[in-house]
């Protein structure tokens, strides 16, 4: 195998072991589109030791806010998210599923209070990890997909 | 909850075994009250709103029966034509307003998930009287205190829910807080409005012995209650389809020959045809008595929330 295709960043985030093939889906979570500032590296199908393939996302110059943590947990519970500052890992986290998951996601049900002009977050509370499963704290409705129901 | 004091009441899953025994005792309790043959005060003084944003007048009535049966007094609308919610004032802001001038608020709702919003907003008490196709826990409480004075216990007792379980929200809330109790369930159905799997495995979890049937009378010699509900015409693409389902699941007399002495048969109504006027003679008959016992069942519920009912 050739020498790591991804060169260290100065400062930054470094999430790394994504589940193979959800990179793409973490780049949504952070809003990056083609009109970013700094550089942004993607690895995907990466051989890894612990998890055979997985997925690198880097983003130099941005420091994950702990709502992106959450919502990157919902679709890689195995992700660390590793921020660098001067080359160096200043802190190194690895994502962990909250009890709840507060304004991260939008309810698949259209008939749910939260999807009418109400002044509130939405709340879902975790009721099975493995698999994850996501009940409605208002409507009770289990979300069918967590990825897409994102926002 | 060990005391009901302040406490909301969205859902029948916030309620354990004992909370469920004292609403029912306390509801037995009311009877005199709520038949009118002993006047009570002890909500003098106290006011409840009474948040009808979808018109559901047995339910309302019932309410406010049970409020001014306690003395108390009660406040609100029947619909939402012709308030501020129609020029588009959300629901936190109504409720934020009725909070401020009554010590209960009521609430019925075409969202579900309404309910449980509004006590956020609320510092005052909410009780849920149906938000969308999601809750209605007053409905449950009622339909559990019929078959608890009709036959005196909820353990042990056979039951067969008939109809559309799909999407009935009142057999919903009923299995959930039936498995709480040792009962025996059949889910009678025919198999595309079959109840759905998650609260099958509720009552698998619970270890409690459970049928499933399309054809009622593979259990209508064995229960205690049978508890119909309505199949509606446009669960079906095809209304030749829905006339055949519907007439299987229609009880009359005849299918009535050899029941238990002591059967109960309840609907949450209104009922259209699936229970025929004929069986309302029986002494099986316990529908309209189900209605009535709302408001001994209301009673009890606002006089543990506001300290009536110590
Ligand atoms: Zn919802």
């Amino acid at each position: 195998m050739r020498e790591l295709r991804v060169q260290p960043i100065k400062n930054g985030t470094v999430i790394d072991h994504i589940p193979s093939g959800m990179a793409l889906k973490v780049l949504k979570i952070l809003g990056i589109s083609g009109n970013v500032a700094s550089t942004v590296t993607v690895a995907m199908h990466v051989a890894s030791a612990k998890m055979k393939w997985k997925d690198i996302v880097k983003v130099e110059d941005r420091e994950l806010n702990p709502r992106e943590v959450d919502k990157i947990c919902l679709i890689a519970p195995s992700a660390t998210v590793n921020v660098i500052r001067n080359y160096n890992v200043a802190e190194k986290r690895r994502v962990s599923l909250p009890e709840r998951a507060v304004g991260i996601l939008k309810c698949g049900n259209p008939n749910c209070i939260t999807n009418q002009k109400e002044p509130v977050e939405t709340v879902f509370l975790v009721s099975s990890k493995t698999p994850l499963l996501l009940r409605c704290r208002y409507c009770d409705r289990m979300l069918e997909d967590v990825a897409a129901a994102i926002v | 909850m060990s005391s009901f004091e302040g406490l909301d009441v969205i859902s029948i899953s916030d309620f354990s075994k004992e909370d469920v025994m004292r609403v029912l005792k306390t509801a037995k309790g009311m009877v005199p009250m709520a038949t009118g043959r002993k006047p009570d005060r002890s909500l003098e003084g106290k006011i409840m709103s009474a948040l009808f944003f979808e018109p559901s007048t047995r339910t309302r009535l019932s309410f406010e029966s049970a409020m001014k049966r306690l003395g108390g007094g009660v406040l609100g609308f029947a619909q939402p034509e012709g308030t501020s919610i129609m020029k588009g004032e959300t629901l936190a802001d109504t409720v934020r307003m009725v909070d401020a001038y009554s010590d209960v608020v009521v609430i019925r709702h075409p969202h579900e998930g309404a309910a449980r919003l509004a006590a956020d907003f609320a510092s005052k008490p909410v009780i849920n009287a149906g938000d969308g196709a999601g809750q209605h826990p007053t409905q449950t409480l009622l339909d559990l205190y019929t078959i608890w004075e009709g036959l005196g216990k909820l353990d042990g007792v056979n039951i067969a829910l008939v109809g559309d379980l799909k999407y009935g929200r009142t057999v919903h809330s009923l299995t959930t807080a039936l498995s709480m109790f040792r009962t025996n369930l059949s889910f009678v159905a025919p198999p595309s409005l079959q109840m759905p799997r998650e609260l099958i495995d509720q009552v698998k979890e619970k270890g409690l012995p459970l049928k499933m049937t399309h054809d009622i009378r593979d259990v209508i010699n064995d229960v205690d209650v049978l508890y119909v509900t309505r199949i509606q015409k446009e669960r079906f693409p095809d209304p030749q389809e829905y006339a055949k389902v519907a007439g299987t699941y229609r009880i009359d007399i005849p299918l009535l020959r050899d029941v238990k002495k002591n059967l109960m048969i309840m609907h949450p109504l209104p009922r259209v045809d699936e229970i025929a006027a004929e069986v309302d003679e029986t002494p099986y008959a316990r529908y309209f008595q189900q209605a009535l016992n709302g408001v001994s069942v209301r009673m009890a519920l606002l006089s543990l929330i506001l300290g009536g009912t110590k």
